[in-house]
């Protein structure tokens, strides 16, 4: 029997307190305009030698009795210096100390070669916080962004991560997803038994959160396009069932038991049916769609191979999947109501399996054989090119941040199952910090709202 | 009736190869009471369950060609295949004999792969195992009321390695029976 693990989600309710006040000094027009000429320099020089940008992060200032309760700055920078597209300076290196505009002085910056400066103050206000904060290019003597949250104690760290997405936006003109979250199956064993959760984190792997614990395997974690909900396979009864669960208040609904095989659920885009695998008398899988309200199930595939794993399209109105009904696992597309044939989309290789769609549309993440390595491939939904993105032995379940920029994964390192991200252009990887146990099977959150 | 001569030559070529084929251990099948339903071996190694008649279980020598715990029976498949083995064949019939012979009793088949490929994928892989086993015990006299079947893909593996030897312990099917 699994156990729910009923805790309050805070997070998903605090972004509804956390109210931005807007810009304090200019028009975000002229905001927009500067952050998108930025975004072209930047993307430029990462696409060539992924060159960091300097970027100076001066401590917040504390308007408020006795110590700061959290520091802004160092969450802020941990999550730009773990994007790998920023040098940090900060500390003794800083020229001064700055925690408002009206205190820089840009020739102070550009002695130490800085583009960008961020510089702001958290303060009391009333039972909860307001967080100010600026970034300014150095060069252009001009800010570029700018705002104030207000922040109840609890959220404190959610809010650095929100300041942190507001700079790399700033500066690279992509979406930050350092306050999204990301769910995945972590086991733990001791002899023969083995105990399978399902964990929500930040995406920087801090403040984990069991939300589901089973003595039987738990597969296949999901989201729902509002990030409200996850559904995922569990085999708690003994058989594969898919269920979906409410994080805000642990509820939960089985969608499907069927005899045989329940696995694999996908979200279509706009929330209302589940794309999943169930198996016939026989056995032998195929690709359905399950309407969540009324639970009206349609075919999509009727083959005697193996045809699972299906996605949706960013535009809902195709599902990617797997099938290996030309001998060997690839990846084939299929109109999502039922009608039409499918056609295979990969022709790379022996063996492409596990489809991704990136939220954006344009790439569809696999994994991929690559001379008997299992690693993440991304090919163009747009041009057909393919690229292999990871260089482990055992890498599967990719799994796109919301701005389709990057990728989560799961790998195997010294014989423990951990978290990778790698960007979709390759150029930039890194780890997520896993405590402890055996992990896998990471699912990246949408945005918040 | 058919089928159980196709059975009948079915054991009588396995028993023959066991008893020329060296260390796989089968039960010894000198009599005819092989056929009775309650001297059908499970290959059990407790072999007090098979007592009371003249059969005794030894086990098998190599704990890849059928290992066992209680009353579960655990047969092997080679990398991305579902085939039977040949040297299954033979269990497998002495199984469905012994489904075919008491309606009551029940098998479940849990379908397993090893940990390369895709999760769900494998699930699928397990699955076809698992009614590969489940094909075979149907044509010898199993009714298809008798026997479920689940794939737990990769993830329930028997060992726990990445080696080679490892992947062979888990690319299975269990048969164990509940009634």
């Amino acid at each position: 029997m699994a156990h729910l693990i009923d805790y309050e989600m805070k997070k998903s309710q605090s972004s509804r307190f956390i109210r931005h006040l807007g810009s304090l000094v200019i028009g975000s027009i002229i905001m927009f305009l500067s952050s998108a000429s930025n975004a072209q320099l930047v993307i430029e020089i990462t696409k060539g030698a992924s060159k960091p940008v300097p970027i100076a992060l001066v401590p917040f200032g504390w308007d408020g009795d006795g110590q700061p309760p959290a520091d802004i700055a160092a969450i802020v920078r941990s999550d730009l210096v773990g994007s790998s597209r920023f040098d940090v300076l900060d500390g003794e290196m800083l020229p001064a100390l700055p925690t408002r505009g009206v205190e820089v002085d840009f020739d102070n910056w550009r002695r130490v070669a800085v583009n960008y400066l961020v510089v702001g103050e958290l303060a009391r206000e009333g039972d909860e916080y307001s967080l100010r904060f600026q970034v300014f290019d150095v060069y252009g003597a001009r800010q570029v962004v700018a705002d104030r949250l207000i922040v109840p104690a609890v959220d404190l760290r959610e809010a650095g991560h929100r300041v942190a997405d507001v700079v790399f936006e700033a500066v690279t003109g992509i979406k930050g997803v350092f306050a999204t979250r990301v769910a995945y199956v972590s086991v733990t064993r001791s002899g023969n038994q083995q105990t399978y959760r399902l964990i929500m984190a930040d995406a920087d792997g801090n403040n984990e959160r069991p939300f589901v614990e089973s003595d039987e395997p738990i597969m296949s974690p999901v989201w729902s396009p509002d990030g409200r909900s996850i559904a995922y396979v569990s085999f708690e009864s003994g058989q594969a069932a898919v269920y979906v669960q409410t994080l805000r208040t642990g509820s939960r609904r089985k969608v499907s038991a069927r005899a045989g095989v329940n696995n694999a659920p996908s979200w279509s885009p706009d929330g209302r049916n589940l794309a999943l695998t169930l198996s016939d008398a026989d056995g032998n899988l195929d690709v359905y769609v399950l309407k969540l309200i009324g639970n009206k199930l349609t075919r999509i595939t009727s083959r005697r191979s193996i045809e699972t794993e299906p996605t949706w399209s960013a535009d809902g109105k195709t599902l990617y999947f797997t099938s290996d009904r030309g001998g060997a696992p690839q990846i084939y597309r299929a109109p999502a109501n039922g009608d039409g044939e499918p056609e295979r989309v990969t022709f790379e290789g022996i063996y492409n399996a596990r489809p991704r769609v990136s939220p954006d549309g344009r790439w569809l993440a696999m994994v991929h054989n690559d001379r008997g390595r299992f690693r993440v491939a991304v090919q163009s939904l747009e041009n057909d090119s393919f690229q292999v993105l990871s260089d482990g032995a055992l890498d599967e379940s990719p799994s796109f941040a919301p701005n389709s920029a990057q990728i989560i994964y799961a790998t195997r390192r010294a014989g423990r199952g951990v978290l990778e991200t790698v960007s979709v252009d390759g150029q930039v990887s890194g780890r997520v910090k896993s405590v402890g146990s055996d992990v896998r099977e990471p699912a990246w959150s949408p945005f918040r709202p | 009736m058919r089928s159980n001569i196709q059975f009948l030559a079915v054991l009588a070529v396995s028993v023959a190869l066991v008893a020329c084929g060296g260390n796989r251990t089968l039960p010894p099948s000198d009599s005819g009471s092989i056929y009775g339903e309650d001297e059908v071996a499970d290959n059990n190694a407790d072999s007090s369950s098979a007592a009371g008649s003249g059969i005794r279980s030894t086990g098998l020598d190599d704990d890849l060609a059928g290992s066992t715990t209680a009353d579960t029976l655990i047969i092997y498949f080679d990398y991305d295949k579902s085939e039977v083995r040949p040297e299954y064949v033979d269990l497998l019939a002495t199984h469905a004999r012994r489904l075919a012979a008491d309606g009551r009793q029940q098998l479940r088949l849990e379908g397993h792969g090893d940990e390369r490929g895709s999760r769900e994928y494998n699930i699928g892989l397990g699955e076809r195992r698992a009614q590969a086993v489940r094909r075979l015990l149907l044509i010898q006299g199993a009714s298809s009321a008798q026997i479920s079947t689940v794939s737990y893909g990769e993830e329930r593996p028997a060992a726990f390695g990445s080696t080679e030897s490892d992947y062979e312990k888990n690319r299975r099917v269990e048969l164990s029976y509940r009634r």
